[in-house]
């Protein structure tokens, strides 16, 4: 068990080397420079040169990738460019909002998915399964951002039902109501979210309840005379409950792809709406911040999932 | 050959004649032949083929028919036309522009894409698929790592930085760059089903009697997974019209001056247009979602047809 997690933390250590290397290059390779915009317009060119000297940035790019990296192990992202603060501090205020909302839509994603997969393995080949399938069938083809367009179109502006935009209303206060409030904003995209997106757990939860139907334990839990819904709940799915989980680290990679688009529709102040603003300011230490910090969290998503998947299946730690 | 057959068996040329007949009539009926029975027992399918087939048709064709620039160009007096108006089928933007003749050259740019997209993406996934399920050992092992990689990518990221650092990038540039990211979902299904297949002992005796390894990839094991490439090409096309138009509407696919089915429905951006001039936007909305809905049902009645246990117009 502890080998197969070692091993798997000792092939994320090149993983992280190489994708560091990659967005640091990548920044590099960006058009513009970071103090054209940020001193004066008139600035002397001659200073511009001096000031890019000083930031070390006419140095060989190994040494930079180096500088960067002792930095990095400081907890030194540098500075933004475009707000004038430190990159570090920038995303401590808005991870929140975004991993807040991550949590929500994948907590009511389980909720939504859960009993429609136990409901539609039951009544195999009935009409709610149908009507199931047919439901995760629709929301898997349609791209999510329509669908968040047309969501906050219809909740958002005609119905008036939900905020369209922010994370918080401008008079929240006490305690009781900044949480009422951040809670209420979330709600929408969070709800889009998590049901649009329960195709996977859906499907393997019907199947393994299908298979799980006509296995020997169900057969001997019913000949015991245990009743029928305490079969579902107790027997089958509990069985199928940890691979389930191992979802959740997947579907973060997902929903971090996500959050960009969900934050911008909904002008949501997370890391994926700053990555927008960034990138049109091109505000390159921010840019890469945020692009290592979601190949990070990716990879940790992924680590989670294969950890649990080696818990529940035997077979995957002998390979 | 039947000359030979004769000369060593008491088979007359009559009964010959018979008997591969009623081969022919026994054998596994051509996959052209699976699919078009599928879909003539499937209305929907059938009408969803023919609403795709003649829509694209109808694009591409109607697309060389406008003059994009001129399309283009800022009206003021037709500021926010009102839709159903005879010169306006469906209104004007902002700038005055037509939305129907927008959405005709901007729906061929989306699908344009989005062929281009599935085209170069799947081929390369199934060479990757294929490479690393046949070479299993050290060969996978690398090509796996490279793939775990590409996976802990954030994607959408990735493609915005590279489209910021090309200087002057125009569809074919943004096709490849999608491309870099979009192989990975068809490699992964191709090399699982590659590892059993090369487990079979079809393949066993082809490298047994020499045959070489590319041969066997390309000309034995492809042809016979080509059923689920079929499936998977068709359902990657419908997720792939999302990929660019997604993008687009961020603001970082093709340029503002060349319409696309994403800079339309990033009209809705706008607070004023999402409710007020709805028409800017919706018309776009309400493509993709009707094109990605007719393309994935497709995709079902093939993979339907790809395996026999689900057959429903295989009975005639």
């Amino acid at each position: 068990m502890w080998k197969t997690i070692l091993r798997r933390f000792l092939i994320m250590i090149p993983e992280v080397i190489i994708l560091s290397l990659l967005v640091f290059l990548l920044a590099k390779a960006m058009p513009g420079d970071p103090f054209t915009g940020s001193i004066n317009p008139k600035a002397d060119p001659q200073q511009i040169k001096h000031l890019m000297r000083m930031n070390g940035l006419y140095d060989p790019w190994y040494q930079q990738y180096w500088n960067w990296v002792v930095h990095l192990f400081h907890g030194n992202l540098g500075n933004s460019y475009q707000y004038q603060e430190p990159v570090t501090r920038l995303i401590e205020g808005r991870a929140g909002n975004t991993l807040w909302l991550a949590l929500f839509t994948m907590i009511l994603t389980y909720v939504f998915a859960l009993p429609m997969g136990v409901f539609a393995g039951r009544h195999e080949g009935k009409l709610p399964d149908t009507i199931i399938r047919v439901y995760t069938y629709v929301t898997y083809c349609i791209p999510f951002f329509v669908i968040l367009v047309i969501g906050i179109w219809i909740f958002g502006y005609v119905l008036g039902w939900f905020p369209t935009t922010g994370s918080i209303s401008s008079d929240a206060s006490g305690w009781l109501h900044t949480v009422g409030s951040r809670f209420y904003h979330i709600l929408l995209p969070g709800l889009l979210g998590a049901l649009f997106s329960t195709v996977n757990i859906v499907q393997y939860l019907r199947s393994e309840v299908i298979d799980a139907k006509h296995s020997d334990y169900v057969r001997t839990a019913r000949s015991k005379g245990v009743p029928n819904r305490d079969i579902y709940l107790h027997h089958i799915f509990r069985n199928s409950l940890l691979p389930i989980a191992a979802f959740a680290g997947y579907s973060i990679t997902g929903l971090l792809n996500g959050s960009i688009f969900t934050e911008t529709v909904f002008s949501y102040p997370g890391m994926g709406l700053l990555f927008v603003n960034s990138i049109s300011y091109r505000d390159y230490t921010v840019i890469t911040a945020l692009v290592l910090i979601y190949g990070i969290l990716n990879l940790l998503g992924t680590l989670l999932s294969d950890i649990i998947l080696s818990i529940v299946d035997p077979r995957i730690r002998i390979e | 050959m039947a000359e030979n057959f004769e000369q060593h068996s008491d088979i007359s040329a009559a009964d010959l004649a018979r008997l591969s007949q009623e081969a022919q009539a026994e054998a596994t009926p051509s996959t052209a032949k699976i699919i078009w029975s599928e879909f003539k027992a499937d209305r929907p399918a059938m009408a969803a083929l023919f609403i795709i087939v003649g829509f694209i048709v109808f694009v591409m064709v109607g697309a060389l028919f406008i003059n994009t620039p001129k399309m283009m160009e800022t009206n003021i007096m037709a500021y926010f036309n009102q839709p159903f108006t005879p010169e306006f089928w469906l209104g004007a933007d902002s700038g005055g522009r037509s939305v129907a003749k927008q959405l005709i050259v901007g729906s061929r740019n989306s699908i344009g894409i989005a062929i281009g997209l599935t085209i170069i993406s799947s081929t390369f996934g199934i060479c990757w698929g294929l490479i690393s399920g046949y070479f299993n050992g050290y060969i996978d092992w690398g090509m796996q790592r490279v793939y775990d990689f590409m996976m802990m990518l954030p994607m959408t990221m990735m493609i915005i930085v590279l489209v910021t650092i090309i200087p002057h990038y125009n569809s074919v540039t943004l096709t490849f760059i999608f491309s870099i990211f979009y192989w990975e979902g068809t490699s992964r299904l191709i090399r699982s089903r590659t590892l059993a297949e090369a487990e079979k002992d079809y393949v066993a005796a082809s490298r047994t009697s020499g045959t070489s390894h590319w041969k066997i990839i390309f000309r034995e094991i492809m042809p016979n997974i080509s059923s689920l490439i079929i499936v998977d090409c068709t359902l990657s096309f419908a997720e792939n019209i999302g990929v660019e138009t997604g993008l687009s509407y961020l603001g970082f696919g093709l340029p503002s001056q060349t319409p696309s089915l994403g800079t339309m429905i990033s009209n809705a951006n706008d607070p004023n247009n999402i409710t007020q001039y709805w028409w800017t936007w919706l018309p776009a909305a309400l493509e993709i979602i009707i094109l990605c809905l007719a393309i994935s049902y497709v995709g079902q009645v093939l993979r339907r047809a790809a395996d026999a246990s689900q057959r429903q117009g295989a009975a005639d």
